[in-house]
């Protein structure tokens, strides 16, 4: 029984610790979001070197070998430190391709997204509140047409992976973002941007069946990525406000000397602690647990969801006006706790999955 | 990462299933001279004060088949290992931790074996979550000391052989924290009265207790005289994992989710309604956060790394589970879920509108909710103190 990090998976934080404060800061983060593509390629070079991108994929078809406990250090780091690149879409991509793909079809692709050559967006579900195979409706089979909404990270992407429907039958495609029109949707947190993609009888580059099964497995790996994206996000908040609070002078005192501000951070911390042991455990059981994933992920993601964005909001909250300007940086934060509600199932769907499958 | 148990963890697991298999019988047919035979064979089995040294008569075992033992024994509802809950929970570890060799002989002995009752002296009529401020004097006389005070909110004092009791033995102190000292008092003491206060649910549980000119061995003393806020505190934070409580945690949640099966609410299926759904969700998370988090605790002290006030975490959610899943059961059942016990009508048999009134001596017992938070943004936050 040891439920904690390794040797290896702590290096490896601190590696990515390191490269966010030297090569992505915030100020970085937010030159990326507002579109210096020059810089984004280049830092993306970087971390596919870093070997980041290569993590879960197999050794025999280029990449690490590793699993997603592992990949869980990198995605609670970069959450951190909002790191505005497709880190959790490539993933999500690697983990489809090689659950659904050929052997043809996984040695042409993962070495590519290993390598971070192929830089991938994703479109999985067509309906913006619903989880679940009819939640799909863009239409598979033979060329492509029509529109896909809610393409996650589609406007750096070079490749698309578009989840389609013929008949009842699922799929998945993987289309060049040029044979698309690809336009870019303004949202709230622009580190985590989403396109709509246009098709007009393009040509797929490569076609996979995708089961149900497949789907809500990858749906959970979402919801795991997210929830732990979501960790290092919300512990960041929690540390700039605790900072401030020790610092910021009101009625003669710190203001962290009062309960109504004090109590407020020692529940962020419950939270966090929480829904950081709840997304730990699901993100082990992706490779190691198969069968408890779905209700390991789901505790996961219904806990971050609401936590954050209550942590989010009361970050921005607790600074007062300083924390509403554009300038300050906590704002970010409750920007990204909005994108995680609905990403990959909100609390709602995920509580009341976890309570279906134990009662009715 | 790795949530396998070795073999002879699991060996002992098996150990544990078949003992209890062979001396637990189903609740209906424990008979009365049960629980005297339960408690002589976990004693024999080393499993009373499981984590404390052979030499005191403990089981010296590990924490992780501590935290075995108690998942085990609360997956079957086993009775407690022994009567004196607070003896087996802070006055032995405390006595182990600063008690002379004569103490621990004296005192262990009657703890592992159930023999005395103990129950703990620390709130006072005006201070309760200010522990720290104690006025209950204690002044030497030669070869004993005089106590003269009152404690109240003392849970067990009706049926306490004994006390740890916390008294203040110099006033002129700098900091409030200095000063105290911890005594151990037998109930029966000339000077000691105990009167009963009964609570909301109608039990006499705890109690006023008054201390007149009582006479207090300097022998009796546990730890250095002004050093008893060190004791204390140790004895505070000597609950380790939470392994037990969430397992009964998560039979209550069963228990909740039995109670939602057969409701109906406005002639529909609760199990049906979106927001009884919602509601039970919720409480799996909490309830499974505190078994993730006490595993990532229990990790952290076997890897041998210091725990700051992380306990912190799972009392609080502890506290809010505790009233919020008897509150929502009474809803849900609506007037047949405010019936007590003997009710007709009465949901569950009346169990949830008991516990709906029964939480205050898990949620206020050893520190409040806002001391809590105080101890997580103080100590580990590092906020300044209020």
């Amino acid at each position: 029984m040891d439920f904690g990090f390794s040797e290896e998976q702590n290096l490896l934080r601190e590696q990515v610790l390191r490269f966010m404060a030297e090569a992505c800061p915030l100020a970085t983060v937010r030159a990326l979001a507002q579109g210096d593509e020059e810089r984004r390629a280049a830092l993306w070079q970087q971390i596919a070197e870093l070997g980041w991108l290569a993590l879960i994929v197999p050794e025999d078809e280029g990449g690490v070998g590793l699993k997603w406990i592992d990949l869980a250090v990198v995605l609670e780091e970069i959450g951190r430190g909002l790191l505005p690149l497709p880190v959790l879409s490539q993933a999500l991509a690697a983990t489809a391709i090689g659950r659904c793909g050929d052997a043809q079809q996984r040695k042409e692709w993962l070495p590519k997204i290993a390598a971070g050559e192929a830089v991938f967006g994703i479109g999985l579900y067509d309906d913006p509140t619903w989880i679940g195979p009819d939640a799909i409706t863009f239409s598979g089979g033979g060329t492509l047409s029509g529109a896909k909404p809610f393409v996650q990270d589609g406007t750096s992407a070079t490749h698309l992976l578009i989840a389609t429907r013929q008949g009842d039958e699922l799929g998945l495609v993987i289309a060049a973002a040029a044979d698309a029109e690809v336009k870019a949707q303004p949202g709230i947190d622009a580190t985590k941007p989403t396109a709509t993609a246009t098709f007009r009888e393009a040509q797929p580059l490569a076609a996979l069946p995708m089961s149900a099964a497949d789907l809500g497995y990858l749906t959970d790996c979402g919801a795991v990525a997210a929830s732990l994206e979501a960790v290092g996000a919300a512990e960041a908040v929690m540390r700039i406000t605790t900072e401030y609070a020790k610092t910021r002078i009101q009625f003669d005192n710190p203001i962290g000397r009062y309960q109504g501000v004090k109590h407020r951070l020692a529940d962020m911390f419950v939270d966090i602690e929480s829904f950081k042991s709840l997304a730990y455990y699901a993100a082990w059981a992706i490779d190691d647990a198969a069968e408890e994933l779905p209700r390991a992920a789901s505790l996961a993601k219904a806990y971050a969801s609401d936590a954050f964005a209550r942590i989010g909001i009361d970050g921005v909250g607790l600074h007062g006006a300083i924390g509403f300007t554009a300038e300050y940086d906590v704002q970010l934060y409750l920007k990204r706790s909005k994108w995680v509600r609905s990403a990959f199932g909100d609390a709602d769907f995920h509580y009341r999955r976890v309570a279906m499958s134990g009662m009715v | 990462m790795d949530f396998d148990f070795t073999t002879e963890e699991q060996s002992f697991r098996t150990e544990v299933r078949e003992f209890l298999a062979a001396n637990l019988p189903p609740p209906k047919e424990r008979g009365r001279g049960f629980l005297n035979d339960w408690l002589a064979k976990v004693r024999a089995k080393g499993w009373v004060g499981f984590s404390w040294p052979k030499e005191f008569g403990g089981g010296e075992g590990s924490l992780i088949e501590q935290a075995i033992l108690k998942e085990e024994m609360a997956l079957h509802r086993a009775p407690p290992l022994g009567t004196s809950f607070m003896g087996l929970a802070w006055v032995g570890p405390g006595i182990i931790e600063y008690g002379t060799e004569e103490q621990k002989r004296r005192f262990i002995p009657d703890i592992l074996d159930s023999k005395a009752n103990w129950c703990t002296g620390y709130s006072e009529p005006n201070h309760g979550s200010d522990l720290a401020a104690i006025q209950t004097k204690a002044e030497r006389v030669g070869d004993h000391y005089v106590v003269n005070g009152q404690k109240i909110w003392t849970t067990g004092a009706p049926w306490a052989d004994w006390i740890i009791l916390l008294t203040r033995t110099e006033t002129e102190v700098e900091r409030k924290h200095d000063g105290i000292t911890c005594l151990l008092v037998p109930m029966d003491s000339p000077g000691i009265e105990v009167r009963p206060i009964e609570n909301m649910a109608g039990e006499r549980n705890f109690a006023e207790v008054f201390f007149t000119d009582v006479e207090v061995p300097v022998g009796n003393r546990l730890g250095e005289e002004g050093k008893g806020w060190a004791v204390t505190i140790s004895a505070l934070a000597n609950e380790r994992s939470s392994i037990g409580e969430v397992t009964q945690m998560f039979a209550r949640l069963e228990a909740l989710k039995d109670l939602v099966r057969s409701t109906r609410r406005q002639g529909r299926p609760a199990a049906k309604d979106p927001a009884v759904q919602r509601r039970i969700g919720e409480f799996e998370a909490r309830i499974a956060a505190m078994k993730y988090n006490g595993l990532r605790y229990l990790t952290k002290q076997l890897r041998g790394e210091p725990l700051s006030s992380e306990t912190s975490v799972n009392k609080l959610h502890r506290a809010s589970l505790e009233i919020d899943m008897a509150d929502f059961a009474v809803e849900l059942a609506g007037l047949a879920g405010v019936q007590l016990p003997g009710g007709d009508e009465a949901a569950d048999g009346g169990s949830w509108a008991r516990s709906s009134l029964g939480w205050p001596s898990v949620v206020i017992g050893g520190g409040t909710p806002n001391i809590q938070r105080n101890i997580i943004a103080e100590r580990i936050l590092g906020l300044p103190k209020d």
